[in-house]
């Protein structure tokens, strides 16, 4: 039938010499089964399953431990501007033009306009907080001390912890403790206090949902997260749901749906692209891969990352092929049940001109070919509070 | 009732074996959300895929524990994937395979000898 596993491989899940996150215990105690994730052991699901703690985030409140994720510092030894502008050398995203207060997506990219890790950045004022991928993290904060040096410090924050907490009613269960997170908007940021304890918030997260991530400092880690769970609305979340969460959000995973080898324009991330770093604009181009990525914007890509519906109930997973006729033209790179859509979904790459919405498709699966049509991302509608 | 070390349990029926998976592979799997089945009247050699298992993050097969023909298949889960999680045991069998000798069965692990291949 194919390259999946038999039920054999359920023995000698073993652990290897894997990071722990701060709050492990806690996991533990609340019924998480953990799994290695990134070099981390990370809970993937706790005792209600990944459906029960997806539809739970969709309707109430769902807590993360992303303390995973890579928080660093860029910390200006001149003007901020000189640093916004350094950062601008490595991303085709417009930095400088971020207000105080406000965070913005953006991505590394290389020589060839491919992507090397897409993040999170903030204007705090006297300096930016960049979040990027627990995988590429390393990698990350070397590629940024090498490029950046000159003009600013790049710090590693290595020992807050990071929440998210995610859902419709994330603002209720947050601003029970901190009522300042109430007024925030999609995408602010925000330093607050719980108690004495200096909080890093933005209201964003990966789910699709409205809701916040929120920076903790060590010595308050394991009681914020408490006295999250203590509220009524919020439960405790895995990777799992994590996953189907932001595939149903049409949110790319890094490693799966955008790589070294996909440039942003491919991705379908154009939104991220700001006028003032492309061509025309006040600062066109300067950062790597530049000559493709303005390229395509002009032109279009040759290929581009897009939704797909599978016909049936059968998931079509990463690594799926698919074909128009008998002529391969894509493949699956994430995919999977979407409990919110209640109907398997995914998303690949095809060639530009089997893009549009709506063309029909075929999955190689299984040795069968199953029709899938090209659908608009994302799957389940958005709920951020802009 | 008899396991294999796929984490099938097989049970004897008149001159036929059903076939199913385990409490333990059916919580390890998590949220079942898709099955396939074969077709009765296929004739299935041990160890041929006879069944795709999905469940919200991975793929998963069963391989047929004995050489026999498929002369059932619990369509219902086909309807309702999540009864392998809610009665793996019971409601959700997945095939019934008629074989030549049942002797072939004693081969096959004991419950005790599984709880120890689990635990």
């Amino acid at each position: 039938m194919g390259n999946i596993p038999t039920l054999r491989s359920l023995k000698g899940w073993g652990m290897t010499e894997l990071m722990q996150l701060a709050l492990r215990d806690l996991h533990v105690a609340l019924g998480g089964k953990l799994v290695p994730f990134a070099g981390y052991d990370m809970p993937v699901q706790y005792q209600g399953g990944v459906l029960k703690e997806h539809l739970h985030v969709r309707a109430a409140a769902g807590l993360f431990d992303v303390s995973h994720m890579g928080q660093v510092i860029l910390r200006p030894r001149g003007t901020y501007a000189q640093t916004a502008l350094a950062l601008e050398s490595l991303m085709p995203v417009d930095v400088l033009g971020l207000a105080v207060g406000r965070q913005r997506y953006g991505m590394f990219t290389n020589e060839t306009g491919g992507i090397l890790d897409d993040l999170m950045f903030a204007n705090r004022g006297d300096h930016i907080l960049v979040v990027v991928n627990a995988a590429c993290k390393a990698a990350d904060i070397a590629h940024m001390t090498a490029h950046l040096s000159a003009v600013c410090d790049v710090v590693p924050v290595t020992d807050r912890g990071l929440l998210a907490l995610q859902g419709p009613q994330a603002q209720a269960a947050l601003a029970r403790l901190v009522p300042g997170a109430a007024a925030m908007r999609f995408m602010d940021v925000a330093m607050l206090d719980w108690g004495g304890v200096p909080l890093w918030i933005s209201r964003s997260g990966y789910t699709g949902e409205d809701g916040y991530e929120i920076s903790v400092p060590p010595t308050a880690l394991q009681d914020f997260a408490e006295a999250l769970l203590h509220q009524p609305e919020v439960m405790p979340i895995g990777l799992g749901a994590r996953d189907s969460l932001r595939l149903e959000a049409g949110l790319c995973l890094y490693g799966h749906d955008i790589d070294t080898t996909t440039s942003p324009v491919e991705a379908g991330l154009t939104w991220a692209l700001q006028k003032a770093r492309r061509t025309g604009g006040a600062r066109a181009g300067g950062y790597p891969g530049a000559d493709r990525i303005l390229h395509e914007l002009a032109d279009g890509p040759a290929r581009l990352r897009v939704g797909l519906r599978p016909e049936g109930r059968a998931p079509m997973r990463e690594g799926t092929r698919l074909f128009a006729a008998d002529t391969p033209v894509g493949t699956i790179t994430s995919g999977g049940y979407g409990p919110s859509v209640a109907a398997p979904i995914a998303m690949g790459y095809v060639n530009a001109a089997h893009a549009s919405l709506g063309t029909v498709l075929h999955a190689e699966l299984r040795g069968k070919m199953l029709p899938v049509t090209v659908a608009a991302m994302p799957m389940y509608p958005t709920t951020y509070k802009r | 009732m008899k396991f294999t070390e796929d984490h099938e349990w097989l049970r004897v029926e008149g001159d036929y074996v059903v076939v199913g998976i385990t409490e333990h592979a059916a919580t390890q799997l998590g949220d079942v959300v898709f099955v396939e089945l074969p077709e009765v009247e296929t004739l299935v050699t041990e160890g041929d895929e006879v069944v795709v298992i999905e469940s919200v993050k991975a793929a998963s097969e069963i391989l047929a524990p004995v050489t026999g023909e498929i002369v059932a298949v619990n369509e219902a889960l086909v309807d309702n994937p999540g009864l392998v999680n809610d009665d793996p045991l019971g409601a959700a069998w997945f095939f019934k395979i008629k074989i030549d000798d049942l002797k072939v069965l004693d081969a096959f692990m004991d419950e005790d000898e599984y709880q120890d291949l689990i635990s």
